[in-house]
């Protein structure tokens, strides 16, 4: 892997990183008390100052590490967690984010981020210096158990407040790669290096040198404010060959007597090195190496058993240890299931689907035509096999709408502070799968949407107390599938709209005839027109009145429709349903004279035959009895303007969309077709009814039909011939 | 590549040049052993090294302990900026007790 794909890796895993922190801030504000959540956060600042400082970017380095320092004061309880602090927080994660992003344009950080890198800083650090202020309360706030340990040994403390490093590489340090200078350069960058002491002891003379092994030491001392994590995370690479011990600051004597202990080397040079490193002074040496004396004269136990004694490690901090190191494990193989492709890649595997899916559909075709039997059963398992392929490589396409609706806590949070209200957001249905393309471009929409709602869905605390709801406004956001399209919903608990003034406004606007009789729904789609804002006062989130035409614009560019169910004073519900994919589909081929036509499978009920009876009527009326129920139907004959001879039978294929159904009058079935929509160019856009073209096995092209489209045409018509026969 | 100059008096010069890494330990250490075991006093001069690693830099101390061992005087010169910066880094300028030149101009 080179450098330059090696720093994409970080970047994209940087973003994940900022997501995750983000929610996890988001979550905190609810559950203060979670260690995990604040772990979470704090690893994920940890990871990305890290990560950065590989590839030495100092820039998010810095900044990073003061965001990260904060972070490990709540961690270890020192600091209370508050609004304000999350909210600095998630803009020190949105800075983060910034430069990141500067990193991967390759360019310096402009004048503005630095400013703000500036700001943030000295606002963070605030945090910092307040901790050192009342370190009295800070240390009422740690957990009872670990008061008795500090008060016993606060005696034996050294006294400098430098961390010990101790470092010994192993022999193939070298041949794996790794350059032992670069970890202490590494360090240098995150702290600063008091004092190194190479251990140049065991280095053996050159006669007996092997020059590719490593026989190299160090004692490091090492002034930082990081924590043990990230100075033993310097070390990742090498600590299964290495011996590495890092003592804290104010570390405990008898620590640094395990360490004379346990280093190979001559004992004396060892503590002449502590003393040099500063870490000792020497007197704190002389009472080591009478510990040491004493200790040597009694019995030799395991080391476990004198440090449990002695009360240094407790049995449930060990087996702690041990729990935390298999979860690791464990989250490490569930990681390493998952596979990062680039999605230019997918993007043509779904193309090549594609085209084999007519290739093979024109194999089937063929086959049928030769009459050879076996040739038939095989283009047929070809076929069965092509279909298999074709879902599952669109299955990779699918990812859950929970990420995005997890965005949404944030732009509610923000907007909801923005307007001083208090609104709670509802998610579900985030497992739903989508279409990548799909879940990409619905974030606008939505975001536009969940703005709306917020400001003029639901109203002020006071006017919901006065009309007996809950002070807390709720916001929902919930997915489901439903015959071949994904629903999005959502809806609040809000005023709902109001059906006179939106009226009222329309005609103002000249959008509708005074005397129009519009149905509910028709009214209520109004507010998607271009230039209509019912909103009394203009806020700067909404109600300019652009943005509800654009939102729909956007969904019909996904093949999707939009569709509001509001209830005055109870709350307004927007349901956007869109198609699973864009690429290929089921298809339903029907025929009418010489042309064929397409029809998504997932949206057809029924076929039925058109009866004579019915054929007689059509010219008094489009609609016929379905059973009892009245069923609207369209010709496509006539629709499409299809000039031959009629056909002795016609057929209905009955489509249902939302929860409206409709019938297409054809003139003959010729059953399921997988499809691969070739979007049409952009003349034909306009073209009523036709939602794209896709060849047929025989080469012949067919139109894909609009159906939602149809079935809002029909309805429309229907409606209007009930309205003026009433 | 390293040179062998005129030897006298039992004295000795000897460059490295070039890279002072791992790929070259193994060559270097078979370069720099015969010239310890043939002069009694060593003159190694670091001035064309282009870059020092932690193979490198074991080497030298390696080749230095045999000279202290074997009560020879070896001696490093010139040394150049890479080479100063890792002496620097690992506090290494008193073990070896040479003097360093800080001009880089009148190295030798």
């Amino acid at each position: 892997m080179n450098l330059d794909e090696a720093l994409k890796t970080f970047i994209i895993e940087s973003r994940e990183l900022l997501e995750q922190m983000e929610e996890a801030l988001l979550h905190i504000e609810r559950a203060q008390d979670d260690p995990e959540i604040i772990n979470a956060i704090f690893r994920a600042a940890h990871t990305i100052k890290g990560s950065a400082g590989l590839f030495g970017l100092e820039y998010i380095v810095a900044f990073t590490h003061v965001a990260e320092s904060v972070l490990d004061r709540v961690r270890s309880a020192e600091l209370q967690i508050g609004a304000d602090l999350v909210a600095l927080l998630l803009f020190s994660r949105d800075h983060i984010g910034t430069l990141v992003n500067h990193a991967d344009t390759g360019e310096d950080p402009s004048e503005a981020s630095n400013v703000r890198s500036r700001e943030l800083i000295t606002r963070l650090n605030a945090y910092l210096g307040h901790k050192a202020e009342v370190p009295a309360t800070a240390k009422n706030g740690m957990p009872a158990e670990l008061e008795p340990h500090l008060e016993r040994s606060s005696a034996e403390h050294v006294e400098t407040d430098n961390w010990h490093i101790s470092l010994r590489f192993g022999r193939d340090v070298l041949r794996n790669g790794m350059d032992p200078l670069s970890f202490i350069r590494y360090l240098g960058t995150f702290g600063t290096l008091v004092n190194v002491v190479t251990v140049v002891e065991t280095v053996p003379p050159i006669s007996q040198l092997d020059a590719e092994s490593c026989h190299l030491g160090f004692e490091i001392s090492f002034q930082t404010s990081v924590d043990k994590a990230m100075i033993e995370g310097a070390f990742d690479f090498v600590r299964d060959d290495c011996q590495i011990r890092i003592m804290p600051p104010h570390s405990k004597i008898s620590e640094y007597v395990q360490v004379i202990r346990d280093l190979p080397g001559k004992e004396m040079r060892l503590g002449e090195i502590l003393v040099q490193c500063g870490t000792l002074t020497a007197a704190e040496l002389e009472q080591t190496l009478r510990q040491q004396a004493q200790s040597e004269a009694q019995d030799k136990r395991p080391i476990g058993e004198v440090l449990l004694e002695q009360h240094i490690v407790r049995p449930e901090v060990v087996a702690a240890a041990l729990d935390k190191q298999k979860q690791v494990k464990d989250q490490k193989t569930a990681e390493s299931s998952l596979i990062r492709v680039d999605a230019e890649k997918l993007d043509q595997l779904i193309n090549l689907v594609g085209e084999l899916t007519i290739a093979s559909a024109g194999t089937a075709l063929i086959a049928q035509r030769a009459g050879i039997t076996e040739l038939q059963e095989a283009a047929s398992t070809l076929s069965r096999l092509v279909e298999k392929v074709r879902d599952s490589a669109l299955t990779l396409r699918m990812v859950q709408i929970g990420g995005t609706f997890s965005r949404f806590q944030r732009v509610v949070r923000d907007v909801s502070r923005e307007l001083g209200k208090d609104i709670e957001l509802v998610i579900s249905g985030g497992e739903t799968e989508l279409d990548k393309t799909v879940v990409e471009k619905i974030g606008d929409p939505l975001t536009h949407l969940v703005r709306n709602s917020m400001d003029h869905g639901i109203e002020p605390a006071e006017v919901r107390l006065a009309q007996g709801k809950p002070a807390k406004g709720t916001l929902r956001l919930n997915a489901y599938h439903d015959s071949g399209s994904i629903v999005i919903e959502v809806s609040d608990d809000g005023g709902g709209l109001k059906k006179d003034k939106i009226l009222r406004k329309a005609i103002e606007r000249g959008l509708v005839q005074p005397d129009a009789n519009l149905s509910d729904k028709e009214i209520f789609n109004l507010i998607f027109e271009a230039g209509f804002s019912t909103a009394d006062v203009v806020s700067n989130l909404s109600g300019r009145g652009v943005g509800m035409d654009v939102v729909r614009r956007n969904i019909s560019a996904l093949r999707g429709s939009i569709d509001l169910d509001s209830e005055e004073g109870k709350g307004t519900t927007i349901s956007i349903r869109l198609p699973l994919t864009l690429a290929i589909i089921d298809g339903f081929l029907v025929g009418v004279g010489k042309s064929s036509f397409v029809v998504p499978l997932d949206l057809v009920v029924e076929c039925i035959e058109l009866s004579d009876e019915d054929r007689r009527a059509a010219n008094e009326r489009n609609y016929l009895s379905l059973r009892g129920q009245v069923l609207p139907y369209l010709r496509l004959r006539d629709m499409f303007d299809v000039k031959c001879a009629p056909v002795r039978r016609e057929n209905v294929v009955v489509v249902q969309y939302g929860n409206a159904r409709a019938g297409l009058v054809v003139d003959s079935l010729q059953g399921e077709f997988q499809t691969v929509i070739k979007p049409l160019s952009r003349i034909f856009s306009h073209i009523n009814g036709i939602g794209g073209s896709t060849i047929l096995g025989s080469g012949e092209v067919a139109l894909i039909l609009d159906v939602p489209r149809l079935v809002q045409q029909v309805g429309s018509q229907a409606e209007k011939s009930c309205l003026e026969a009433a | 590549m390293p040179n062998q100059k005129t030897p006298k008096d039992g004295s000795a010069h000897f460059a490295i040049e070039g890279e002072l890494t791992i790929y070259r330990a193994a060559e270097l250490r078979d370069a720099i052993l015969p010239q310890i075991n043939q002069a009694d006093v060593l003159e190694i001069d670091l001035s064309q090294v282009t870059e020092i690693d932690s193979a490198g830099l074991q080497l030298l101390v390696s080749a230095k302990l045999e000279a202290m061992i074997r009560d020879k005087q070896l001696h490093f010169t010139g040394h150049s900026e890479p080479v100063l910066e890792v002496f620097d880094l690992c506090d290494l300028g008193g073990f070896f007790g040479d003097q360093v030149v800080i001009a880089p101009h009148t190295a030798h």
